[in-house]
């Protein structure tokens, strides 16, 4: 008897444990963006009056600002939707999906093969828009920008630059009043997509970095190098308060925080600062060679002018949706996000998909089903 | 007595011991669970878990070891900086001060232990990091530097400015639960000792002998506080999995490792890991807990005895 009541317990533990979890980083989350704990009823409609849908997105922080401005207009235009965005991280917006805690996730790096190949159903990647990583630095009697290059970025942080005035940073900045002073590199302690984008531009430009290093959202750093801080701006914080340090962080925060940024060396030579133009030229440059399943990382691109550490951010959803009504909303949403949603990016520094991208992302929302028939 | 006392008070002691039980209850789920979400990396890692210096998740390389002296450090270092004030303010407060200042002045301290961890964390970055690294840091260089642990790269984040943060957040509550320890001596021991010619530094110490498992509580509560703290530690410990013995060179301790990365972690093998290493912390806790009350009641005894002699 009472055998059977612990393995029932048992495993009532093991069946709850994942939604406990679940549930600690739904309310994680919601600290995180502030949002009021009422307003997250997940995909709910009950309460609201008839025809009011509700969809939940969570993942990456990087594109908060225009998710919630387009959750925000695509609300006035229509009033019975209800979106709600919580930037949870990259990877928790994968595991939501795959758990199905959330209508849509949202990374920054796409999705691994293996997750794909586990995933309950098809998983789309729609790109939405693009944006950067960027240097910024803490160096007061430096009033030029400095230029870097992906082998000294990566000596940098392997530990092997270690003062200001190194030959190595000097050759760049011929002009440059380098302190003979330690550099603090910052990097991130949490895992993170804007990580995974950093390290993969160093990993294609610097073969002692993959190797040591790796891409990776949560990169193995060199002990003893550096220091971790949570979040953007928790390495914002720490560079504005350190002399001497660096630390990467994504565009759109070191605009809307008037950091100064350094240049980066790109594949053509050029030292080429983070705009949307430079940004948008990375993408461009990259069209053409973009998979069928939209994929890609675009760092180190080839064409000219191209900042080298940009980015796609991708909104993830199930091709096939479990609920019809539901699934309408969130192609129609999709549509008008890449579609008049872009023209809310530049505002808010981020670089708008280009018009061949936009063609490919449409193909994929238009082949969105419910139960087999298409939503579009 | 009446038929329903004996029925009331059956009623009273069986819902007493549920409550108690239902920590117990608590505890064992929680090890459970933990243990059973924790098996993959306890089986592939054994005790190379606790003794390994690398924590690598892209190469699912695991080793807990400097995260488990970043906890245990950060932790002492606070409660050294942190009992000797708490203790004297809770004094001061009981014994010394007249009401009109022992008010204000332990408003002051409930009022510290009610600020949210994020703001010490804040605070710390902006205001505390930068004065260990241009003050406190070049003082104990020059004065100190010739010891191990005041040497190296001096950057204002790392293992001193954590347990520093720490210590601010846990002298309110030591200081508020020693002050009500304090309290609860009865006043008699206190008239009597004086009457036997007893000086205020004698006086205070039979009150204190008399406080100690009280003053013990109130110390594994803060020790409590400083293990499990994680946003404030996370901003100003620099987050980097190395044991060095300088106190300026960044650390981590268990709690911000989990706070920054348990939300993100996504394959099987990550998640156990970091579930055994919220095990380790449950153990650390434990094991440190238990050291501290023994020593404190040690001390307390050594004061009790030294005042018969």
């Amino acid at each position: 008897m009472s055998k059977n009541i612990i393995s029932d317990f048992s495993a009532f533990l093991k069946g709850n444990f994942a939604a406990l979890i679940a549930v600690s980083a739904a309310l994680f989350g919601l600290a995180c963006s502030g949002q009021p704990i009422g307003q997250s009823n997940a995909g709910g409609t009950s309460g609201e009056n008839a025809g009011s849908i509700r969809l939940q997105g969570s993942g990456a922080s990087f594109p908060k600002p225009i998710y919630e401005k387009w959750v925000n207009e695509y609300g006035k235009i229509n009033p019975n939707v209800k979106i709600d965005y919580q930037a949870t991280g990259s990877g928790a917006g994968q595991k939501a999906l795959l758990s199905k805690t959330a209508d849509f996730g949202a990374s920054d790096d796409p999705m691994s093969d293996e997750d794909l190949k586990n995933a309950g159903g098809e998983i789309l990647h729609i790109p939405t828009v693009l944006g950067a990583v960027v240097l910024t630095y803490n160096l007061p009697d430096v009033k030029e920008p400095l230029k870097l290059s992906g082998e000294t970025i990566a000596d940098i942080y392997l530990g092997n630059i270690k003062k200001w005035n190194d030959e190595r940073i000097k050759k760049d900045n011929p002009n440059l009043n380098l302190p003979d002073a330690d550099i603090l590199p910052v990097y991130r302690a949490d895992s993170s997509g804007t990580s995974a984008v950093f390290t993969d531009f160093l990993s294609k430009t610097v073969p002692a970095w993959k190797e040591k290093v790796g891409t990776n959202k949560q990169p193995s750093w060199i002990t003893g190098v550096g220091v971790g801080a949570k979040g953007n701006d928790g390495v914002m914080g720490q560079v504005k308060q350190t002399p001497n340090s660096i630390g990467y962080v994504e565009l759109t925060f070191a605009k809307a925080n008037n950091l100064p940024t350094a240049h980066i060396k790109n594949k053509a030579g050029d030292f080429v600062e983070a705009s949307l133009e430079s940004v948008s030229a990375a993408a461009a440059g990259s069209t053409a060679k973009m998979p069928e399943d939209l994929r890609v990382q675009i760092t180190n691109p080839d064409a000219k002018g191209a900042y080298p550490i940009s980015s796609y951010t991708y909104i993830l959803v199930y091709k096939d949706q479990a609920d019809a009504a539901k699934g309408k909303v969130l192609a129609d949403f999709l549509w008008w996000a890449t579609h008049d949603g872009e023209k809310f990016a530049q505002d808010l520094h981020y670089a708008a998909l280009p018009p061949d991208v936009v063609k490919k992302a449409e193909a994929k929302i238009n082949s969105m089903t419910a139960g087999g028939k298409p939503l579009k | 007595m009446s038929q329903t006392g004996t029925v009331g008070d059956k009623l009273f002691r069986s819902v007493l011991l549920v409550a108690a039980a239902s920590i117990l209850i608590i505890v064992a789920a929680m090890l459970y669970m933990m243990t059973q979400n924790a098996l993959p990396t306890i089986q592939r890692f054994g005790a190379d878990f606790l003794t390994g210096r690398e924590w690598k998740p892209a190469q699912e390389e695991f080793g807990a070891l400097p995260f488990i002296y970043g906890t245990v450090v950060s932790s002492l270092l606070a409660l050294v900086l942190s009992v000797p004030i708490s203790l004297g303010i809770a004094i001061f407060l009981v014994e010394q001060a007249p009401k009109k200042l022992a008010r204000p002045i332990a408003f002051l301290v409930e009022l510290l232990a009610a600020i949210p961890s994020v703001v010490y964390g804040l605070w710390g970055i902006f205001v505390l990091a930068p004065f260990v690294r241009d003050y406190l840091g070049v003082f104990l260089q020059n004065y100190f530097g010739w010891l191990p642990i005041f040497q190296g790269r001096l950057t204002g984040i790392g293992m001193l400015t954590g347990g520093l943060i720490l210590a601010l957040m846990i002298t309110p509550i030591i200081t508020a639960v020693v002050r009500d320890v304090l309290e609860a001596v009865p006043t008699t021991q206190r008239e009597a000792a004086l009457a036997l010619g007893a000086t205020e530094w004698e006086t205070t110490r039979i009150v204190l002998g008399n406080a100690a498992s009280g003053i013990a509580g109130a110390v594994v509560l803060g020790l409590g506080r400083a293990l499990g703290e994680t946003m404030a530690i996370t901003m100003v410990i620099g987050n980097s999995a190395q044991i060095s013995t300088s106190l300026f060179e960044p650390a981590n301790t268990i709690a911000s490792l989990l706070a920054s990365n348990f939300a993100e972690a996504t394959d099987r093998i990550y998640m156990s890991a970091l579930i055994e290493i919220g095990l380790v912390l449950f153990l650390v806790t434990f094991v440190v807990n238990a050291l501290a009350k023994l020593l404190i009641l040690k001390v307390a005894s050594g004061t009790n005895s030294a005042k018969h002699t």
